[in-house]
């Protein structure tokens, strides 16, 4: 059968990280894949050589807007390192309490999103209204709904006022009974199941092989997590479960990531409700010549920074890897042999950046074109209908 | 598995092959090693000691070019890191991604920034900068200027 090639990407308005993606079909079925990525290469670690240790804060912050708490959390922590130094009980829960606050945030996000390639539009609308709820608690406990500016080196810069905390805890809890139940939904669908079960398999081998971090390497197997693996933060003093699947596959990265909204939540009550009294910062003066490493798990996976010191007061090297870098080589092993209709939800479900999903477009090999982004969206829809009839549901 | 067993281990199997061994704290260690030695030891640590591979981080220090591969015991709660150090002139190492797959992203980043060869790797492509950057211009090298400041200021930047 004659080889087509499927551009999909780069670009979209949608996301923080353009990607291209070259997908091999032959009929329905995907062949090969080849990623490209550095449309938007910014040189922030270049940025951040020229800028001072505490200005950088607020550079990398900018790195991505969803992930906007991990980066300079991983900063920090390597900074501190590079010292070491250790920061204050009421600053590791306060960084804790954003950070979990940002992880049911972005898992939100991808769900929502997630419903809408499958289409299940209700969901989009349902689960989106539930982040809401969380913008506006991290609203009132940072003053921001997104890059909340709260890190630096050696604590926050911004105390949790105590009358606060009732509302937080309000809202936070307000997300349980609709999650609740649509994890229970999610269990019982059996159109959902026919779409994501068994589609996009990541064996165990494959993550351990690929080195995938985070939901992505959870959902198969791996009971890979930096916060239990090696707590920071307030994590090895609240009560926390973290959550393993084995089948690899869609169905288990949106059951792992709904189950991690939970526990999320049930961090940030614990942190809220326990907050140590006393300093938030450290406020350190001087960083002396060493390197340092801070790791932390950010929604998609562990965030790494590295940051070398020569005494001065800028970085002479600073490497920020992203979860994505270690997770986005995996479509290799996981959207090879599957359908063209699939293929949208399995590059979705690593939780990366959504803008080459939308911007598909199908052609074959003369240049001429077939689809756009959204009739593949349709195309993904429109099975999810077959199926529906199907099951009578 | 203890951290302490690990170390001596390591320090045993590899005492030819070991430069320094740098004991930073509980949590970090930092061991030099010779350059041709590399894919040995980073092996062993991956598959026999199972060892997460976190990434790799390249930086030019002037007198030569310097890489780290982190590795996480997660079991252990130990990130050790393998130093090598190569030459300014001509850095060229082997490539480790044959070994695992999670090592080919970085090595093409590291090629492309700092013009590390890495021998043996299965597709050197630019990952990041635009296939109009020039050829033999690496950004992250300490004595990098702008390349072409004109161009810049054309685009209105």
């Amino acid at each position: 059968m004659a080889k087509t090639i499927v551009p999909i990407g780069p670009y979209h308005p949608l996301q923080e990280e353009p990607e291209f993606f070259m997908l091999t079909v032959e009929g329905e079925k995907v062949v090969d894949i080849d990623v490209r990525v550095g449309y938007n290469h910014r040189g922030i670690e270049k940025l951040s050589e020229m800028k001072t240790f505490d200005q950088s804060t607020f550079v990398i912050e900018r790195i991505c807007g969803i992930c906007s708490t991990s980066h300079p959390f991983a900063y920090t922590r390597a900074v501190e390192d590079v010292i070491p130094v250790e920061v204050p009980e009421r600053a590791k829960y306060i960084r804790t309490i954003i950070a979990e606050g940002e992880r049911i945030h972005s898992h939100l996000l991808w769900l929502g999103l997630a419903g809408h390639f499958l289409g299940y539009n209700t969901v989009y609308m349902w689960v989106w209204k539930l982040r809401e709820e969380i913008l506006d608690a991290m609203e009132i406990l940072s003053g921001n709904r997104n890059n909340y500016a709260m890190f630096k080196p050696g604590g926050v810069r911004r105390d949790i006022k105590a009358e606060d905390i009732p509302d937080v805890l309000k809202k936070i809890n307000s997300i349980v009974p609709t999650l609740e139940m649509l994890l229970k939904a999610i269990a019982d669908d059996p159109v959902l199941h026919a779409r994501t079960k068994g589609i996009g398999v990541l064996s165990k081998e494959e993550a351990i092989n690929f080195s995938a971090l985070g939901p992505t390497s959870r959902a198969s197997g791996v009971a890979r997590d930096v916060r239990r693996d090696s707590p920071y933060g307030a994590y090895d003093k609240v009560e926390w479960e973290m959550i393993v699947t084995e089948n690899g596959d869609v169905f288990d990265k949106v059951v792992v990531r709904i189950l991690e909204v939970l526990e999320a939540v049930k961090i940030m009550r614990q942190c809220l409700q326990n907050l140590p009294v006393g300093e938030i910062d450290l406020n350190i003066k001087d960083i002396p010549p060493g390197e340092g490493i801070g790791h932390i798990e950010a929604p998609r996976g562990e965030t790494f920074h590295y940051v070398r010191s020569d005494g001065t007061n800028r970085p002479v090297r600073h490497k920020v890897r992203a979860p994505t870098f270690m997770n986005l080589p995996t479509y290799k092993a996981t959207v090879v042999g599957e359908t063209v209709s699939d293929a949208t939800i399995i590059l979705a479900a690593i939780d990366p950046c959504y803008c080459c999903t939308e911007r598909m477009a199908v052609r074959n090999t003369k240049g001429k074109k077939l689809y756009n982004g959204e009739d593949l969206i349709k195309l993904s829809q429109r099975k999810t209908e077959r199926l529906r009839e199907k099951y009578k549901c | 598995m203890t951290r302490e067993s690990v170390l001596k281990d390591l320090k045993e199997r590899f005492k030819a092959d070991i430069v320094e061994v740098f004991d930073k704290s509980d949590k970090r260690v930092y061991i030099e090693i010779k350059p041709e030695s590399l894919v040995k030891i980073a092996n062993y640590i991956f598959y026999d000691l199972g060892a997460r591979f976190n990434i790799a981080s390249g930086v030019d220090i002037r007198h030569h070019i310097e890489i780290l591969y982190h590795f996480t015991i997660e079991d252990i709660n130990l990130l050790i890191s393998l130093r090598v150090r190569l030459p300014r002139e001509n850095p060229q190492i082997d490539s480790l991604a044959h070994s695992f797959e999670g090592a080919n992203w970085i090595e093409r980043e590291m090629h492309e920034l700092l013009g590390i060869k890495f021998k043996g790797h299965p597709d050197m492509r630019r990952l990041l900068l635009s296939d109009e950057w020039p050829e033999g211009v690496y950004p992250l090298r300490c004595d990098y200027k702008e390349w072409d400041k004109d161009a810049i200021r054309d685009r209105g930047v």
